[in-house]
């Protein structure tokens, strides 16, 4: 924690992350302190919760988020999560922490093909996770999404155990709450947007809270989920 | 010695690949009614410096497996491998 009392929230820049300087917005939006990290630092500067943006991270050459996952502070990364520290990632940053194997399951090319940018509603499905924390499951919220590579697969017997053990934090759905395959933008298996691992502290998802935590700029869903990593994060700190 | 591998990635089987259906998807339209079963997949060539052809069979094999390929989506093939230098 800082000496002001509020959380540090961490975000990594890789070579090609665009959403970097979204994410730190939103963090200091939502009275939180944002601190930015450097892929090639094997230092997280003391931070309370670590972001890992969107963008196109390495030109996102070979596969989405597959040259970041190997960037040194990844190894940093790990070790807070492993010591149950919260992780998010945003669109390229859910795809580097499923391709470090933080997550299960992959993403891979839009259903349809074609980069998808709208807004999205999503609904909570649980309220384990650092973005999640203050929600209740059965809230929708509207996000944007903005990706060509963000549906979500995993292997029968992976998705079983995701849904099983309620690791599913967000699913597409209507502005009221319904699930189903015209809601979804990209074809996603059980129409999952997000979702966390077993212990619950680290989490991905495709949509962009980060860009809709300010009323000037449309939907506040974001908002909500901000809060709740930043009281996550505190939580870590006095933990 | 150098030792040339080209690799193939590839979805796994069960797995909808949209790439592959869209070029499926395409090919009626252009008169080929008769094609079925079209999966898009990536070719990596690369050369290996190596004391043995074997040492480069296994960098070749763990390289596809850790950054080439993701296992959890993928699978791959190390097509072949000819020595093109001394």
């Amino acid at each position: 924690m800082s000496d002001t009392g509020r959380p540090r929230i961490g975000v990594v820049t890789f070579p090609g992350s665009l959403d970097d300087r979204d994410a730190l917005r939103a963090v200091r939006f939502m009275g939180g302190e944002g601190v930015a990290l450097w892929h090639v630092d094997h230092d997280l500067r003391g931070v309370d919760a670590v972001i890992l943006p969107g963008g196109f991270s390495y030109g996102d050459y070979l596969r989405c988020g597959a040259i970041a996952r190997f960037a040194p502070i990844m190894d940093e990364v790990r070790g807070f999560a492993e010591a149950g520290g919260a992780v998010v990632g945003i669109c390229n940053g859910f795809q580097i922490l499923c391709e470090a194997g933080l997550l299960p399951g992959a993403l891979i090319r839009n259903r349809q093909l074609r980069f998808v940018c709208r807004w999205v509603d999503v609904r909570v499905e649980t309220s384990v996770s650092p973005l999640s924390a203050g929600l209740v499951a059965g809230e929708v919220l509207r996000v944007p999404v903005k990706h060509g590579e963000g549906q979500f697969v995993a292997s029968a017997a992976d998705l079983d155990r995701i849904e099983r053990d309620g690791l599913v934090v967000f699913r597409y759905c209507s502005p009221d709450g319904a699930i189903g395959e015209p809601h979804t933008p990209n074809g996603a298996s059980n129409a999952i947007a997000g979702l966390c691992n077993e212990p619950g502290n680290v989490v991905g998802l495709m949509p962009h809270p980060e860009h809709a935590v300010d009323p000037d700029v449309g939907a506040t869903g974001g908002q909500p989920m901000f809060a709740s990593l930043l009281s996550s994060a505190l939580a870590h700190v006095s933990a | 010695m150098n030792v040339r591998f080209e690799v193939l990635v590839q979805l796994k089987p069960g797995l909808l690949d949209p790439q592959g259906k869209a070029v499926e998807g395409s090919l009626p339209a252009m008169g080929w009614t008769n094609v079925r079963g079209v999966r898009v997949g990536r070719h990596v060539e690369l050369t290996i410096e190596a004391d043995s052809e074997e040492a480069a069979q296994a960098q070749v094999q763990e390289m596809a497996a850790r950054l080439l390929s993701n296992p959890v989506i993928e699978e791959f093939q190390v097509l072949r491998a000819e020595q093109v230098g001394r």
